[in-house]
Order: C-alpha cells, then sequence, then structure tokens
C-alpha cells in the first residue's frame, strides 16, 4: 500500500498571536511551529496504522522551504518511510493543490492523507482541491476507517449534528478529524532513524496564488464583563433581551 | 442529488456557472459545503476562501474576510481570479425580504456516477445543528458528570438552544463528540453563547470567541472565560442554571 500524507506548519495552539505592524504578517517571534496537529495525530499515525497491516510505505510531503524540515523530520521519527518537500513559500491552497496533485499524479498513491484544516487558516481546502485535480474521490473531516482489504475502505464521517458511514474504494483523498487515530511520541529509535531516511527536496511546478490572505487583524477586546447577581436570573434575562438583544 | 456527492456536484455547479457567466460563487459553510468548496476552485482556476463572515468588499479589488488562527485573529483575503467561490460562515448575514423574483431555470448536465456509497447516516433530531444555532448553551468539567446534563438541557429547551461542550467533557464520553467546540472541535459564532462550568482555555474559546454575546457561569471569580464575556455569573451552575431556566420560561409566558 503506498501512501501519501500532507503535512503543514503552523503556530503551537497556545500561541499568542501577533502581526507585523503593517499588519501583513503573522509575528514570529516567540511563537513555536509544530506539525498541524490535525496531519500529525490523525492523518499520520493512521497512514502508519495502515502500513504496519498492510504493508508498503507512508511518504510525507510539504510545501515549504528548509525551515520545515525540522518538523519533516519528526514525521519520519514518528514512523514515515520517506520525505518530499517541494521547495516553496505557498500562498495559497490552490497553489499548495497544485504541488501535491503534480507528485500524487507521478507517483500513483493509493491513499492520499492529510488533516481535516490547518489550526491557522482553518481552510480544510487542500484536499478537496487536490482530489478534484486528480479526478479522485474526497472523504473529508473522517474520524473513523477501517480497510477489510487494501481495496476496500468504510469511512465515518463528521457532518452537522451527527456521522455518515461510507465505503468506498482506493485510490481516494481522505482528511482526518479526531477520533483518527491516537497521537504517537516518537521514541529514542525513531528519532535516530530518521537522521538517516531519504527527504527529497523538488522544484515547484508554476501555479498562480489566486486568494491570499493580504491583511490581519486582531479582535478588539471586550470591554469588561458586566456581573450579574446570581440570585436575580431576571436582571440577566431582561439584558439579553433589552441590552444585547439576542433574545 | 441524493445523497450528495461533492465530486458529483461538482461538474454540475461549474456547468451552472458557465451558463449563468457567475463570478462568484457562494455555498454554505457546512462539511459538504466545504468540500465542494475546494473542488470547484479547483475545477475553474478560481480563487477560493472558507468561512467567511462578512459581505465581502469590492471597492478596490475583491476582499473577504474570515477568521482565522482559530478565531484569535481575522484575515482579510484578496482574491484576484475571474472566479470567486466562498463559503459563508451560518448567522454572518440577515435574510432580508426583498419581495423580488428568483426565475428559477432547469439545466439538463450529465453527470457521472458517484464512486462513494453511503451505508449508513446517524443525525441527531429535532436540533439545530450546532455550526447553524443561534443559540447555544454548553457545559463543561463543572457540571461533574453526564447525569447532571439535565440541568443545561432544560434551559437549552427554554431558549430553543442547542447544546454543546467543551472537550474534556467529549473526550470522558459524557457527551457526543460532534458537541465538542473549540479549537480542535468545531468553531461556532452563535448570536447567544452561555457557558457553565467552562473555565475559557485558549483552545475552547478559540471555537467560541466569534460568539455575538457571551454569558459565563462559573463559581470560580478568576475562571478566564469571565474576560472574554459580556455578562458574568459568579455562581454555583447547579443553582443559577434551574433559576435562569425559570426566568427564561417566565419572560417567554409573560411574551405570549
Ligand atoms: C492542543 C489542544 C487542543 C485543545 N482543544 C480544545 C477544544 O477544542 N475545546 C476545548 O474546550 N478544550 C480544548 N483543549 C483543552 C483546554 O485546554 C482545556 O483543558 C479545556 O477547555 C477545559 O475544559 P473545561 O473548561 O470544561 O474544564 P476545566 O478547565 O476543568 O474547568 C471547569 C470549570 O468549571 C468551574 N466549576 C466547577 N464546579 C462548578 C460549579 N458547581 N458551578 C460553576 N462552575 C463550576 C470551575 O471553576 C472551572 O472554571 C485543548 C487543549 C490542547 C492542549
Amino acid at each position: 500500500m503506498k501512501i501519501l500524507v500532507c503535512v503543514s506548519k503552523t503556530p503551537d495552539t497556545t500561541a499568542k498571536i501577533a502581526f507585523n505592524g503593517a499588519g501583513t504578517e503573522l509575528d514570529a517571534n516567540g511563537v513555536q511551529f509544530i506539525m498541524n496537529p490535525y496531519d500529525e495525530w490523525y492523518a499520520l499515525v493512521r497512514a502508519i496504522e495502515l502500513q504496519e497491516a498492510f504493508g508498503g510505505t507512508v511518504t510525507l510531503l510539504n510545501v515549504g522551504t528548509e525551515a520545515n524540515d525540522t518538523i519533516i523530520r519528526k514525521g519520519l521519527a514518528i514512523g514515515a518511510t520517506d520525505a518530499i518537500r517541494v521547495h516553496a513559500e505557498p500562498q495559497s491552497a490552490l497553489y499548495v493543490a497544485r504541488q501535491i496533485a503534480h507528485i500524487a499524479q507521478a507517483e500513483g498513491y493509493d491513499l492520499i492523507f492529510m488533516g481535516k484544516e490547518t489550526i491557522d487558516f482553518n481552510g480544510a481546502e487542500v484536499g478537496a482541491m487536490v482530489a478534484e485535480l486528480l479526478d479522485l474521490p474526497f472523504i473529508s473531516f473522517a474520524s473513523k476507517l477501517t480497510m477489510p482489504d487494501p481495496q476496500t475502505a468504510v469511512v465515518l464521517r463528521d457532518i452537522e449534528g451527527g456521522a455518515e458511514e461510507l465505503e468506498l474504494s482506493t485510490p481516494f483523498v481522505l482528511s482526518a478529524s479526531k477520533g483518527m487515530a491516537e497521537q504517537r511520541i516518537p521514541n529514542m529509535r525513531g528519532i535516530m532513524m530518521a537522521k538517516t531516511k531519504p527527504l527529497k527536496v523538488a522544484e515547484p511546478i508554476p501555479a498562480k496564488d489566486l486568494a491570499v490572505a493580504a491583511h490581519f487583524t486582531l479582535p478588539s477586546g471586550k470591554s469588561s464583563v458586566k456581573l450579574i447577581d446570581p440570585e436575580h436570573m431576571e436582571e440577566l434575562v431582561r439584558l439579553l433581551h433589552e441590552e444585547a438583544k439576542v433574545i | 442529488m441524493e445523497p450528495f456527492d461533492p465530486q458529483v456536484a461538482v461538474v454540475a455547479v461549474a456547468e451552472a456557472v458557465k451558463a449563468q457567466s457567475a463570478q462568484v460563487v457562494i455555498l454554505s459553510q457546512s462539511a459538504n459545503g466545504r468540500a465542494l468548496l475546494g473542488r470547484l476552485a479547483a475545477r475553474l482556476d478560481a480563487g477560493s476562501v472558507s468561512g467567511v463572515n462578512a459581505l465581502p468588499a469590492v471597492a478596490s479589488g475583491f476582499q473577504a474576510a474570515k477568521p482565522v488562527f482559530g478565531g484569535k485573529a481575522q484575515a482579510i483575503y484578496t482574491l484576484t481570479s475571474p472566479i470567486k467561490v466562498l463559503s459563508l460562515a451560518g448567522n454572518t448575514l440577515q435574510p432580508e425580504q426583498t419581495g423580488a423574483e428568483a426565475p428559477v431555470e432547469a439545466l439538463s448536465i450529465a453527470l457521472p456516477a458517484s464512486r462513494i456509497q453511503v451505508r449508513s447516516v446517524s443525525k441527531v433530531e429535532g436540533t439545530v445543528p450546532l455550526p447553524e444555532a443561534e443559540v447555544v448553551v454548553s457545559g463543561g468539567r463543572g457540571l461533574k458528570g453526564p447525569e447532571h446534563w439535565g440541568i443545561l438541557e432544560e434551559l437549552a429547551e427554554a431558549l430553543g438552544a442547542t447544546t454543546a461542550c467543551s472537550r474534556p467533557v467529549a473526550d470522558a464520553g459524557w457527551r457526543p463528540h460532534h458537541e465538542h467546540v473549540g479549537q480542535t472541535g468545531i468553531a461556532i459564532r452563535p448570536n447567544l453563547y452561555i457557558a457553565a462550568g467552562i473555565s475559557g482555555a485558549i483552545q475552547h474559546l478559540a471555537g467560541v470567541n466569534s460568539s455575538k454575546t457571551i454569558v459565563v457561569i462559573n463559581k470560580d471569580p478568576e475562571a478566564p472565560f469571565f474576560k472574554a464575556a459580556d455578562y458574568g455569573v459568579v455562581g454555583d451552575l447547579f443553582e443559577v442554571l434551574p433559576r435562569l431556566t425559570a426566568a427564561v420560561k417566565k419572560y417567554k409566558e409573560n411574551r405570549g
């Protein structure tokens, strides 16, 4: 089984988000960068489990600069077989998707996995784009995947207020949400082995950035909280109706 | 088209876009809307933004805003392609009746067969799904156990609200996973978010702080959630929730 896992780099979940003076980019000062948790905890770990069950390879793919090699090495330490980094500084989802599709077209993977979204831009767009470019089915927000045989998959997918169970054949693209797998912490042996695993750097294909996050703002903080006497909930109801106008 | 498969739907929507020479396509910010968004953008070579939460501006180029970093910031995207594809977050725009007629035209488009078989769908009946809910009542570890959710559900029922929970509550199996809101759960932006027994950790706030009005009920006056709240009640939720439910019921009765 040949599996591709697309991973990206994001600020840590506890990072304090701030921007440069012009508001055009993230102020990376003091921000710790990690592998996008959905990519790492769910997509990558499930891919490794499938490879353990059926044999084959798990290839990591990242579109980014050499600054991303640290997180790629972490993925290799967790258990991926090898990695490809497309050397580019991506600005948009479609740009990234075109790079991934280009590599996947040439390699012919049985499964293409990624996290349900990145925790920075919260787009959830790349998976669907890759699937469209390759004319493959795409299962988004998958919380469970079982494969009775290497060609058949049964997937549980999160939908609003519930879930649906789907069946399909490989090849396909899947984005993973919570429930798909349990986070794995790389062990010493994995970290040592990761140092010598192949990390290939590929040149990007030309592609346009058609939608770019050009400007950022921080929410203006709430004016201070209005405290209500716990004995007087009629007062809260009155305020919600008359002042906040939400009931 | 039933069941919905974005791989099939994209063919139909792309044909309709071409037939109408549409310049902007707006989809809902649902699981299916988001899956269709990416496919459509790739198929039409269009710029796309998911989760747009304000009317796009067109004064200097086409700009669409959306929350990013799990709600910790807002980004303004510039779209430069002839066709733009957006998905719109729930509760972004209030519907307005204009009285105008929108003509409905039938298109006949040959669609490919779906390669996905839907085996079953399980949905919680009767309540508004969280991403669309206008009022949400949410419980955290402060409720102490699943057997105490009755008092929260009674308030939700009185308000016509949907229930949600913090992550440890879903992790412990007290509540179903699809109720989990926050950075690693669903991001919501109801008109009213009432949080009981939730401390207000940064990852929880990320998913709820775009709510219009936030009410926090917590017995700890130092709980960080109060800093993000519009209204706060420092008290024991086991007393405050039933009292609030009674007050809501009284208010609804008086309004008939
Ligand atoms: C990577 C990562 C991602 C995460 N993602 C999420 C996420 O998406 N969503 C999320 O919610 N969390 C998330 N978390 C967890 C988050 O950090 C907090 O641990 C979690 O939100 C705490 O849940 P809680 O507020 O229910 O529980 P607690 O922090 O235990 O708070 C319980 C609160 O209840 C109050 N309380 C207790 N008894 C009463 C009473 N009788 N009356 C009134 N108040 C009472 C207490 O004062 C306390 O403030 C994430 C954490 C990490 C590391």
